[in-house]
């Protein structure tokens, strides 16, 4: 397994051709408490760089991006009853959805763990 | 003698003792107040309704069935209820409001009078025209009073806030496009100091939004905007003053180049006052705008709304303009509405809202108006402007002012948080002022300056009343620069201590239930 | 000037803080071209409050108030009595002058107050919850067709024929901008409302049914039939309310399947004012709440556990959200939703079926007066508060025939629908508790005078 990161703060797990996508500690901090998560439905199709959830604090909403084009296989119904868990456990629990790959080269574009450490560290 | 015989004798008590909790949760004067549903009873009215006649009820099968769940309450218990619940309300009434791009100005109590004349206030809006003259004489006056202001071309009278009148000038932009066959413009551009109703607004009527930059001195940036028209681009909406309190000198230039490009230039009014009476935006290429009675002419906000929101237009825009309007024909007034549009107004967009618009506020607002006249409004928007300047450099040593450097500043004045301790923020800032007795200033708007502070006294304060709020806004400041901790959980004096929004918006109760219990122990 | 507190010697002191010498140094930013030299020209100097009061008097005096004649207009507003309580209670400055409660430790007052309200706005409708409420009527109604299409992801709405033609009208314009497709009727002078037509209408593409509960010609639609049909295809019902006192009589549309109810809540507090500000309503079920448009009060705790208000799911909005915002709406109807809720609260359960009861007679009791005057029928099998009379001729000019005489009789249909035949010859009559049975009489005797 190995896992990647955006720009925007987002991560993507890949597993065999499934993946797992949330996103990072540093966004959910950013954020503040979370108050409300939208999950893609199954099913949808999802281009790289697509509107796929939605992410709201009190005073704030974002937009979480697909790291990578797919058809989504499960949105994290824990999150509906439960948003803060993105802020307890961002990287793990707190996942937004899972999707079967299209397309694995796109994965090249993105960070790995160190770069995106690094990235974060001069923001 | 007699020795005191009823035992009163005056005591001075000990100050320093804490103060205890009480039975009723009151702290005196601040009285704690159930809701309706705790207090009132399906059984209690306060109005006596004269017994109604015996007859065949014409209802149908549509009878109402089982309890609506409607808490009465007798006058008096009525009256106590929101006059009590009116007491943890902070108003320009007791003291300066410095919401920005707000403009919470004293609201004079003459404009009510007025608007509650019988002849305005029991007028149906559907009355014979030949019955309701002087309404639409007021309408007509207040009209051509907005037009001579901004020196347009004429004024729709009938979006009912400022978002609406942004919706009104935008569809009459769309219809001048679709007029000439450019419809596939689809662009508007938006600076990213607006308000978030442009936005908004601009792809409530089916547009795209693409944002503009500010310059570093707080500023649109003329070239950027002027690099992005191009024939997808349908208009520019773009505030003036704008929201950094800065007037957009480049405006006139700006228009022409939008213009020239075969676009539209929406301004919105909400920072009309800063200039009323001494800049007209007719002079400055506009094409639309709409202008706040709420904020520049001084009907009362109501604790959020009703808003009146009248839309001037240039010539190029007034053949689009909504229905209705009045017109004036042969020395009577008329409506134009769908039926005689027709003849004249053709290519008008549309109605935007059922009957005539806010009339109530037409009342107050041309009440302001003639109760100032031409030499009062010019004094109101100098006052305004010297007002903002005065808090500007009164307080740029003790707070950051971003653009404390690009000029004198229009009607409002704003600081960022750049210079507070370590952990201290605006929102603090803020809770402060609370305490000091005032209500704060707009804060975290507008977005391109971090933890935005924005201050807009407007004119009808006095010097002491200004002197008193710079001082305590000093003081908030210098304990946020300090670090003073007892600052972060301020405020300690308001009828509620901070409230906590993350419950309200993760678990959202937004109507009485009786089998819920209470929030507060369900939070425990 | 009465209204501006500054002195000559406070504003030269002032400047010599800023370090300006002068007013026109603190405009220097804009352009000389755009700067008025002189006074607005044109627009006369200041006058005193008494100079204005009689302007603005005399002009008040040119109109013929509802209150000083027999008078039955209706068609979305409606003269109502307010008790004098709720005009003093609103006009406190603490309501008054106050802003949107953004700074909730200092705003409870308003804030629990439209807690309250959206309580009472949401059991009234029947339905579980309400927003703290919108412009008016007709801009809800338009607002709830957006909200139908966001939830279905479908953009065609079916029209009753019943819908007021200002609120027709008004989604019309919008819709023509926004791509959604309307399909719109017009009323017809018969006894039931468009039930069976409305329902043939609704197909796989409708996202949503706009039907007016009672609707413009007074008669009260099946909403439940209608509902059943919608749900079939996944639509929703929307329920338009121009009559809010009429629910005090008949079942809440939230009761009869409506997923979202909208309404003019003038009839409840507000007054005529020759058509605003009024106060919108918005209500709909719990599961549809995230995509509501407006303000909405939630209940919270503050730091030290007790009870408060906030204004809560703030990111649906246009100051978070922009463009992607569920409506471009900001200010509301706070002051309207006031008198709303106050007058309400003094009605209460009782209070408001007791009104309703007066008005559904006073009503009856009219049809059947006027039903009497040669030449005119009684168009509806059932109505609450108001009724339409088929006349033998063109209802417009006996309207304003009968205005001369000193009877506001109503609204004319050749007023709101101009250009059909078919419906010029119907007059719509409310009759609320304001109603007499003198003005009853006034009308049927000045109605037989004008038709002989």
């Amino acid at each position: 397994m190995s896992r990647f990161f955006t720009q925007e703060h987002e991560w993507i797990e890949v597993d065999g051709e499934v993946a797992t996508v949330g996103i990072t500690e540093y966004a959910a901090g950013q954020l503040g408490d979370i108050v409300f998560v939208d999950v893609p439905a199954d099913g949808r199709e999802l281009t790289k760089g697509d509107d796929a959830a939605v992410v709201e604090s009190v005073k704030a909403a974002s937009d979480v991006y697909t790291p990578a084009s797919g058809v989504v296989i499960e949105g994290n119904a824990a999150l509906t009853d439960n948003p803060a868990l993105v802020n307890e456990d961002p990287e793990g629990g707190g996942w937004f959805f899972k999707l079967t790959l299209r397309d694995d080269s796109e994965l090249g574009e993105l960070m790995d763990e160190e770069k995106y450490a690094a990235y974060v560290a001069r923001l | 003698m007699s020795v005191n015989q009823s035992g009163w004798r005056p005591e001075m008590g000990d100050a320093s003792q804490a103060a205890q909790t009480t039975f009723t949760g009151n702290r005196a004067l601040m009285l704690e107040e159930a809701l309706i549903f705790e207090i009132g009873s399906n059984e209690t009215t306060g109005v006596d309704i004269d017994e109604a006649p015996k007859v065949a009820s014409r209802l149908g099968s549509h009878a109402r069935k089982g309890a609506i769940g409607l808490p009465g309450l007798s006058e008096p218990e009525a009256v106590r209820h929101y006059t009590r619940l009116s007491r943890q309300n902070y108003a320009i009434d007791l003291g300066l409001f410095p919401l920005g791009s707000c403009t919470m100005k004293h609201n004079p109590r003459l404009n009510e009078r007025m608007a509650r004349l019988p002849g305005f206030a029991d007028l149906h809006p559907l009355g014979p025209v030949d019955t309701v003259q002087g309404a639409l004489e007021v309408i007509h006056q207040l009209a051509h009073w907005l037009v001579t202001l901004t020196n347009m071309d004429s004024v729709a009278m009938s979006p009912k806030a400022g978002a609406h009148g942004e919706l009104c000038g935008i569809l009459a932009i769309k219809a001048a496009l679709e007029k000439r066959g450019e419809g596939h413009r689809k662009v508007i551009l938006v600076p990213e100091s607006a308000h978030g109703t442009n936005p908004a607004t601009a792809a409530f009527a089916g547009f795209t939004v693409k944002d503009i930059p500010a310059t570093a001195d707080g500023r649109v940036d003329t070239q950027a905007l002027k690099d992005r028209l191009g024939p997808d681009v349908a208009g520019v909406m773009i505030t003036n003053p704008n929201t950094c309190g800065l007037f957009e000198r480049d405006l006139k230039e700006i228009s022409d180049a939008v213009h020239a490009a075969g676009g539209y230039v929406y301004c919105d009014g909400a920072n009309f006052n800063a200039i009323v009476g001494r800049v007209r935006p007719g002079d400055l290429g506009v094409d639309a705008m709409h202008i706040n009675l709420h904020k520049t002419f001084s009907t009362p906000h109501g604790g959020g709304g009703p808003g009146s929101g009248p839309v001037v237009f240039s010539k190029a825009l007034t053949p689009f303009a909504p229905l209705p309007f009045v017109e004036q024909q042969d020395g009577k007034f008329v409506l134009v509405e769908e039926e005689t549009a027709g003849e004249h107004h053709a290519d008008s967009f549309g109605r935007m809202v059922a009957f005539h618009g806010q009339m109530g506020m037409f009342t107050r607002a041309l009440s302001y108006i003639l109760s100032h006249g031409a030499d009062g409004l010019k004094q109101v928007s100098e006052d305004a402007v010297l007002n903002a300047n005065y808090i500007l450099r009164s307080l740029d040593d003790t707070l950051d002012a971003p653009f404390g450097r690009s000029g004198p500043c229009m009607h409002e004045a704003l600081f960022s948080d750049s210079n507070l301790a370590e952990g201290f923020s605006t929102l603090d800032v803020a809770k402060g002022l609370i305490d000091e007795g005032y209500h704060p200033m707009t804060v975290y708007f507008p977005l391109v300056v971090h933890g935005a502070m924005l201050v807009e006294p407007t004119e009808t304060e006095s010097k002491a009343a200004l002197d008193q709020f710079i001082g305590a806004l000093k003081s908030v400041g210098e304990r946020a620069k300090a670090g003073d901790p007892a600052l972060k959980s301020a405020p300690h004096f308001a009828p509620r201590r901070r409230l906590d929004e993350t419950l309200a918006a993760r678990k959202p109760v937004l109507a009485w239930k009786e089998s819920v219990a209470p929030v507060a122990e369900a939070a425990e | 000037m009465r209204y501006l507190p500054l002195t000559p010697t406070d504003r030269a002191d002032m400047l010599s803080v800023i370090g300006a010498d002068s007013i026109d140094a603190l405009f220097v930013d804009v352009p000389e071209a755009a700067r008025l030299d002189g006074p607005v020209p044109g627009l006369p100097n200041h006058a005193s409050e008494l100079a204005v009061e009689r302007h603005l008097s005399a002009l008040a005096a040119k109109n013929v108030a509802a209150g000083s004649v027999p008078f039955f207009l209706g068609c979305g507003a409606y003269r109502h009595h307010v008790p004098a309580s709720v005009d003093h209670l609103i006009q406190r400055g603490e309501y008054l002058t106050a802003y949107t409660p953004y700074q909730p430790e200092i705003a409870q007052g308003t804030l629990q107050m439209l807690f309250e309200f959206q309580s009472q706005v949401a059991r009234l409708l029947g339905c579980d919850v309400a927003n703290a409420s919108m412009y008016d009527g007709s801009t809800a109604c338009w607002e709830a067709v957006t909200m139908a299409r966001r939830v279905t992801r479908k953009a065609k709405a079916v029209f009753s024929g019943g819908v007021h033609p200002h609120y027709v009208s008004v989604a019309k314009t919008m819709a023509k901008f926004t791509g959604d497709v309307l399909a719109t009727s017009l009323p017809e002078l018969s006894a039931a409302s468009d039930d069976d037509a409305i329902i043939a209408a609704i197909d796989g593409d409708t996202s949503c049914v706009v039907v007016q509960y009672p609707d413009i010609l007074g008669r009260i639609p099946d909403l439940q039939r209608i509902a059943d049909a919608a749900h079939a295809v996944k639509a929703l019902l929307i329920a338009v309310v121009t009559e809010p006192v009429a629910l005090g009589a008949i079942e809440a549309p939230g009761n009869l399947g409506a997923d979202i109810v909208v309404g003019e809540g003038q009839s409840i507090g507000v007054g005529l004012q020759f058509g605003g500000p009024y106060v919108g309503l918005f209500a709909c079920s719990e599961k549809l709440v995230r995509q509501m448009p407006g303000r909405l009060c939630g209940e919270t705790v503050d730091a030290e556990g007790k009870r408060g208000f906030v204004l809560t799911l703030s990111t649906r909005e246009q100051h978070i959200r922009r463009e992607k915002a569920t409506s471009n709406i900001c200010t509301n109807s706070g002051l309207c939703a006031l008198a709303f809720s106050i007058h309400l609260t003094l009605l209460g359960e009782k209070g408001l079926r007791q009104l309703a009861e007066v008005n559904h007679a006073k009503a009856c009791a009219a049809a059947d007066r006027l039903a009497q005057v040669p030449g005119v029928e009684l168009v509806n099998d059932s109505f609450f508060n108001e009724f339409t009379l088929k006349l033998p001729t063109e209802a417009r000019p006996v309207v304003r025939e009968l205005a001369d005489r000193g009877v506001l009789a109503g609204v004319s249909l050749g007023r709101l629908y101009p250009n059909d035949a078919g419906l010029a010859n119907g007059l719509v009559v409310a009759v609320t508790e304001t109603v007499t049975e003198e003005d009853i009489e006034a009308l049927a005797t000045a109605l037989t005078e004008v038709l002989a």
